[in-house]
């Protein structure tokens, strides 16, 4: 028999688990955006992995790699020693690697065992379905991970964390060896958390490997025996979790220097604008409390999930909320109504521009003054000299790039599209504007006229609230930063107080478990 | 602990049985169709008691059942055909014209070349459909006026008539087998065959899955591009059967046969629980569907109702259908929903 020289060179040192996975300095760039500069990750038998880091580190486009929905532009992947290259995710699965996202995908209509088994169900040898047999193993499977789930029932109405107990079902029956978790605990009550990590332990003695994304501390320091770090696309450091602590990950999480990168202007903080008290809605976000004065602008950080965006949106009156009171100026703000809510001078420009910001196939004009047409209208028509009118202020104020006025505005780049939906908010002329995640997706560039513009809105008495998942914004641009962490107001913290570590710690950790 | 539904332990499989049918959606319908001839059997016997009557009962609605099970295969992987009508007109047509200009050609022959044409055609719509990634609505709304276009180049003003087909020929959409009219128990037996493939193949359980949710069947790596292809071949092949099958009934054969049977179509299999939306129903709902559909408009002059009104109730029939859907939907959603809080 020949000997596999290549096999025994990547054979590990005598002693050690053998890499399961193994993924080393592998990049991966969407046009001019470099996602992932150098991912590197081991992962080994019998053992769960944690991988951390700030939003857009880079965590995501590493696991969709692994899981075959992209393709990695360069570095090295290897699965028990053998080099690999997904092309989809049959591939990745076939070779035994399961990833459960947080927002499990399953089919709403078809039947739990259905959904553990579609593609591969037990056959007899006419290629009739097994019902019997299927439903046997979907409950083995389920007694195993000591849970019970009917398996004849629809997977419509499952709780996410029942959903995500059919994933690991499913990454069971398929026998996989690699289990990869996209932070699955997001969605869960502390009693269902209890209940995966009791499942993944279990997976782990069984000798899977295991990597679980998470941006709870004590959720990491409670299940996994490693933990690796990745910040702004690359790989940071690997630790064994007993040699490492709270304050030290935090620190590889931001270290970086938060240069003044955004130059903010001073501006005269005046009286209480917008006034938040008690906002509450069961299971989103939990009595909120804020102000934000006129001039002033107010960075909302947190992580991805935190409840930020759903905040801003019960605020403006597109989704409810059950208690609690938003007040602007001296008027309390009735709750549910964006129409009331914009005409006394309330602007959002919302987080999903392309879904929720912009009509994408009409031309830039009609974009911009789509906010404004009843203020446009004479008797009861549009005259487009008007509407040009408008659209030719605002275009040329926030400068945007465009061949043409009329051109559609899904032509444009990402920067100038967004600047086109403040453009629109801007036209109606508002007391508050409540921006979320206002530069995402946009070059750097751009970036730095958004701010500009931001800043100067402040500066012309505009009470401006700021929601950002980029640390390096929030603490450039704010005056003051609120931090909120799963639904709730955990950090408030004035310019000189706000540094890196305080809001990341607001963001991430629980005040008992800071060490 | 756990935030799931407890089912008590499963009683005797009779009682199991038993209790299936009677949640199944389908049983509705059923009911529906039972009142509808009873209803219509009181006022005029003759109705149902009569060879006449009985015959015609099984007889009008087989080649609308064999059309509505093909639309429902491509309706549950959340697509829609348009287009068969304008498959059953051209290949009836087609039938006719083999007969007058092939004389001599064996009727299986024949029948082959409907169904093959058919298929041909429902390919086309697939390919359209699953490699230009356009709504299928639009696709097939497009071949339903190419087709028929073909059709009405080809026929122009003539048209086909009985005395151009063998006898032996239009004795399979006459005749009768064990007291039975021959298209019924073909159009039985394709239901039959098509139903349980739906139900116990591989292939079969996708489509469910592809229409339940397209984006989650990629990440499964089901093979989404050919099932949805094979799901409008098949409606096209048996279009292309309900259309030879309807030269041989009527005998008579325009360039407009098969008009706004597409609609007929997808109205029976709404009515028989096949969600619009896709990844659910049955293809028996579709078929006794169908023969709701037109025992009802069967039915409705005996009672003594203008024609006028006929259509306005099968309308109503589409819109209490979906209706009762959305119903059961919302019941089933909050018993879930309750279910889960008292879990807690």
């Amino acid at each position: 028999m020949p000997v596999d020289l290549d096999a025994s060179a990547a054979a590990p040192p005598a002693g050690a688990a053998p890499a399961a996975l193994e993924l080393s300095r592998v990049v991966k760039s969407f046009g001019a955006v470099v996602a992932l500069r150098s991912g590197t990750i081991t992962l080994h038998e019998g053992s769960i992995h944690a991988l951390i880091g700030e939003n857009g580190a880079g965590k995501s486009t590493l696991v969709k790699i692994i899981a075959g929905l992209y393709r990695r532009d360069a570095g090295e992947f290897r699965l028990a020693g053998e080099p690999v290259d997904f092309h989809s995710t049959a591939q990745s699965k076939a070779a035994g690697i399961a990833v459960i996202y947080q927002e499990p995908t399953l089919f709403p209509d078809l039947s739990v065992t259905e959904n553990i088994f579609m593609g591969r169900q037990p056959a007899n040898r006419f290629g009739r379905i097994d019902r019997k047999a299927m439903r046997a193993e979907a409950q083995e499977i389920f007694a195993r991970l000591g849970v019970t789930i009917d398996p004849d029932r629809v997977t419509e109405g499952l709780s996410i964390a029942d959903q995500q107990i059919i994933e690991i079902a499913k990454a069971i029956s398929l026998d996989a060896r690699v289990l990869i978790m996209d932070e699955p605990t997001a969605a869960l009550s502390g009693v269902e958390v209890e209940r995966l990590f009791a499942v993944a332990r279990s997976l782990r003695d069984e000798g899977r490997a295991l990597l679980f994304i998470s941006h709870r501390f004590d959720e990491v320091f409670a299940l996994c025996d490693t933990v690796t770090v990745m910040r702004d696309g690359s790989y940071i450091a690997t630790t064994p979790i007993v040699e490492t602590s709270v304050d030290e990950l935090v620190r590889q999480m931001v270290g970086r220097d938060v240069a003044e990168l955004f130059p903010k202007l001073p501006a005269e903080v005046g009286g209480d604008v917008l006034v938040v008290e008690g906002l509450t809605r069961a299971g989103v976000f939990h009595d909120i409390s804020f102000t934000v004065r006129s001039g002033e602008i107010v960075g909302l950080a947190g992580l991805v999930g935190a409840g930020r965006s759903e905040v801003a949106r019960a605020i403006f009156g597109v989704d409810p909320y059950e208690s609690g009171s938003v007040r602007l100026g001296d008027r309390a703000l009735p709750k549910g109504n964006p129409r009331v809510a914009m005409q006394r001078g309330l602007a959002l420009v919302p987080e999903d521009r392309r879904k929720q910001g912009l009509v994408l196939d009409e031309s830039v004009t009609r974009n911009i003054t789509l906010a404004i047409r009843g203020a446009l209208a004479k008797a009861g028509l549009i005259w487009s000299a008007r509407e040009n009118e408008a659209a030719k202020l605002w275009a040329s104020r926030l400068e945007v790039k465009t061949a043409a006025l009329d051109a559609e505005t899904g032509t444009l780049s990402g920067g100038n599209q967004q600047k086109v939906v403040l453009g629109k908010w801007l036209a109606t002329e508002p007391k508050v504007l409540i921006v979320d995640e206002p530069t995402r997706g946009i070059d750097v560039g751009t970036k730095a006229e958004v701010h500009r513009l931001l800043s100067e809105l402040a500066q012309q008495g505009m009470a401006i609230l700021m929601i950002s998942s980029e640390l390096p914004e929030v603490l450039g641009m704010a005056d003051r930063v609120l931090v909120m962490r799963e639904g709730h107001l955990t950090g408030e913290f004035d310019r000189a107080e706000a540094t890196p570590e305080a809001v990341m710690f607001a963001a991430t950790a629980e005040k008992e478990h800071a060490r | 602990m756990t935030a799931t539904l407890e089912r008590p332990p499963a009683t005797h499989p009779v009682g199991r049985a038993v209790g299936r049918v009677f949640k199944a959606r389908e049983t509705g319908i059923v009911i529906a169709l039972v009142l509808v001839v009873v209803v219509a059997t009181v006022r005029n016997p003759s109705f149902l008691f009569s060879g006449d009557g009985f015959r015609d009962l099984l007889l009008t609605p087989s080649l609308l059942m064999l059309v509505a099970v093909g639309q429902a295969i491509v309706i549950i992987t959340r697509n829609v055909d348009l287009s068969v009508g304008s498959i059953l007109g051209l290949t009836a047509y087609l039938t006719g014209r083999l007969f007058i200009d092939a004389p001599g050609l064996p009727i299986i022959v024949v029948i082959l070349a409907g169904v093959g044409v058919g298929a041909l055609l429902g390919l086309v719509n697939g390919a359209l459909v699953a490699f230009a990634k356009v709504p299928a609505l639009v696709i097939t709304l497009g071949t339903l006026y190419i087709y028929r276009g073909i059709n009405v180049a080809w026929a122009g003003s003539d048209r086909i008539n009985a005395s151009d087909l063998p006898a032996d020929f239009r004795g399979l959409g006459t005749g009768q087998l064990l007291g039975l009219p021959i298209l019924t128990i073909i159009a039985v037996v394709v239901l039959i065959v098509a139903a349980w493939y739906l139900r116990n193949l591989r292939s079969g359980r996708e489509l469910y899955a592809i229409g339940s949710d397209p984006a989650a069947a990629e990440l499964y790596g089901l093979r989404v591009t050919r099932r949805i292809l094979a799901a409008f071949l098949v409606s096209g092949a048996l279009s292309g059967l309900a259309g030879v099958l309807y030269a041989a009934r009527y005998g008579t054969v325009s360039s407009g046969a098969g008009t706004g049977w597409e609609l007929q179509a997808i109205g029976a299999a709404v009515i028989g629980g096949v969600a619009i939306s896709g990844g659910v129903g049955t293809l028996w709902g579709a078929a006794i569907g169908a023969y709701l559909l037109l025992t009802i408009n069967r039915a409705l002059p005996i009672l003594g109702i203008e024609d006028f009104w006929q259509r306005a109730v099968v309308g109503a029939l589409i819109i209490g259908a979906i209706v009762l859907d959305r119903l059961l939907a919302l019941r089933q959603s909050r018993k879930l929903l309750e279910a889960r809080e008292d879990g807690r």
